[in-house]
């Protein structure tokens, strides 16, 4: 029996009434459930022979699958691979003393988080098609991972700036004391400290990274996971559902991966003595991002 | 003038304004939907009910990492293509794709408003639901009467950003040929060679869609935060 602060423990009459809600709640699922298998059976979406390739014959994995999960991870470790630097770059950068370093780099990073990375995307495309000379196979690539960086380089600025915003004051007070210089204390004092604090963040932030790629299939021709659907659901027999269940499977899986690997990592880091403690929570958005003026979450160790 | 009318005489024959309402259009029924079905995941998150406490927690996980575009894209092409799910939409297609990407958005969406109410909660003290249990009241009495109106203005910025990232999230509607703000922009791109410009202006019609959104929320969070 599970007990809570917002419900008492239950007695027999309440454990009477869950018992009926579960009835109820039962009744309406297997409705939509049932609601689900009739009209996929209908149109004869769950015939085996649509199902059949995926799990009889490894053709389908290795023609279109794999192929397109290699390049939706593909471009998901180049943007990241590009982003982290220029968000750190920028997150310190915002942190400056100096105006027109701090200004500038604010500007940059509120601009690139407003607009739709969709947007982005498209306009590299399309400058990449005008002004240079990136054969057409790779360019849906090029600016997939364009679009991507320039989001997530701002998200990541946003992310280093909390994170070295969360250290205590003395952490600075003291470096100055012992007489370190400026570049000293962000490199030898609060980066080493604060990069405990955003791992979490930067890994739930891959998340994203890797489900905006899909962008690039729906949008701009890139072959990634997404785009696999067309041919395979052409190939075996229109078997549109088989394939979104499949491909929406491996989406799960992956950045179910991720987000495992980004909360471990984060109640190990909120145990770990070394660092302040604090940790840059992956937030209640989870996959979305913050904008404006608000700070991200600092989640003290009470949270969630 | 001569020079003004110059530069933008492209923009003739295309419905800006036109694409950015059903833009806006699309984020307000979203957000709607998304509200009413996140904060009943969230009340079956907290509840005394097994079955639906793992049935919000499955949700959510399941949500949250299936990308958007393959939830839009799967409204269409799975949705209405193969099961011919017309939500009411009979034979006009730009009905039909609107109500599916609206539907998507908001069962996509609804997932971060749950977690966003979820913390939300969690910012509650103690004390206030013992203290509700205390006078007798039943579940649904503490959440709807102590819990979520507390929960709620504690979670003004979260959702904001959730809402912001929902406007920008519209866009991905063109994927199924909804004429909102990108599918537009990708149109005039191809059409018209005015690349730099085209961008731009669309840049600007989503900073002034989201930047404000941002202040006044923020502005509104404050306001109603409750003092501890």
């Amino acid at each position: 029996m599970t007990t809570s602060v917002l419900f008492d423990a239950q007695g027999p009459r309440a454990k009477q009434r869950n018992i009926l809600y579960t009835v109820f709640f039962v009744v309406a699922i297997a409705a939509v459930g049932w609601w689900v298998y009739t009209s996929l059976d209908e149109k004869h979406q769950l015939d085996w022979v649509k199902w059949e390739p995926f799990f009889t014959s490894s053709q389908p994995w290795v023609t279109y699958l794999w192929p397109g999960l290699q390049n939706t991870l593909k471009a998901a470790f180049f943007a990241l691979l590009i982003a982290l630097p220029l968000g750190a770059l920028f997150g310190i950068g915002r942190l400056s003393d100096h105006r027109r370093v701090r200004v500038p780099s604010g500007v940059v990073v509120e601009f690139f988080r407003a607009i739709p990375v969709l947007i982005l995307m498209i306009t590299a495309n399309a400058a990449y098609s005008e002004f240079t000379d990136i054969a057409s196979d790779v360019r849906p690539l090029y600016a997939v991972v364009t679009g991507l960086v320039l989001y997530n380089a701002s998200v990541l600025a946003e992310i280093v700036r909390a994170g070295i915003q969360s250290l205590p004051q003395g952490q600075t007070d003291a470096a100055k004391a012992i007489g370190m210089r400026k570049g000293q204390t962000m490199r030898y004092v609060l980066l080493p400290q604060s990069v405990t604090a955003m791992l979490p963040a930067i890994v739930s932030q891959i998340v994203v990274i890797v489900k905006d790629t899909a962008l690039g299939g729906a949008v701009l021709t890139f072959p990634e996971l997404l785009a696999s659907v067309r041919p395979m659901s052409a190939n075996y027999g229109a078997n549109t559902i088989a394939c979104f269940t499949i491909i929406a499977l491996i989406f799960v899986v992956v950045n179910f991966a991720i987000t495992s690997f980004a909360s471990w990592l984060e109640r190990r880091l909120r145990r770990a003595k070394k660092s302040t403690g604090a940790t840059l929570g992956t937030g209640p958005g989870g996959g979305l991002d913050t904008i404006g003026t608000a700070p991200l979450v600092i989640e003290d160790g009470r949270a969630t | 003038m001569e020079a003004r009318e110059i530069v933008f005489d492209f923009l003739e024959g295309y419905d800006l304004l036109g694409a950015f309402w059903v833009t806006v259009k699309l984020t307000v029924y979203s957000a709607l939907g998304a509200l009413i079905w996140g904060t009943l995941l969230a009340g079956m998150r907290v509840g005394p009910v097994p079955l639906m406490r793992g049935f919000g927690t499955a949700y959510v996980n399941i949500v949250r990492n299936i990308p958007l575009t393959v939830i839009i894209v799967f409204a269409s092409l799975g949705l209405f293509q193969t099961l011919q799910v017309t939500l009411g939409g009979g034979d006009n297609f730009e009905t039909v794709n609107f109500r599916l990407a609206v539907l998507s958005l908001a069962l996509y969406t609804a997932a971060f408003v749950c977690e966003a109410l979820r913390s939300g909660i969690n910012t509650v003290p103690a004390g206030q639901a013992e203290a509700a249990r205390a006078l007798g009241l039943s579940f649904t009495q503490v959440l709807r009467l102590i819990i979520l109106p507390q929960a709620f203005r504690s979670v003004v910025n979260p959702l904001a950003n959730v809402l912001i990232a929902l406007t920008k999230n519209t866009t991905v509607a063109a994927a199924i040929g909804v004429v909102e703000a990108a599918y537009l922009m990708k149109d005039m791109i191809e059409a018209e060679a005015q690349l730099i410009l085209i961008s731009a202006i669309f840049a600007f019609g989503f900073i002034c869609l989201t930047l404000p959104t941002g202040l006044v929320l923020g502005w509104v969070s404050k306001k109603v935060a409750v003092k501890r």
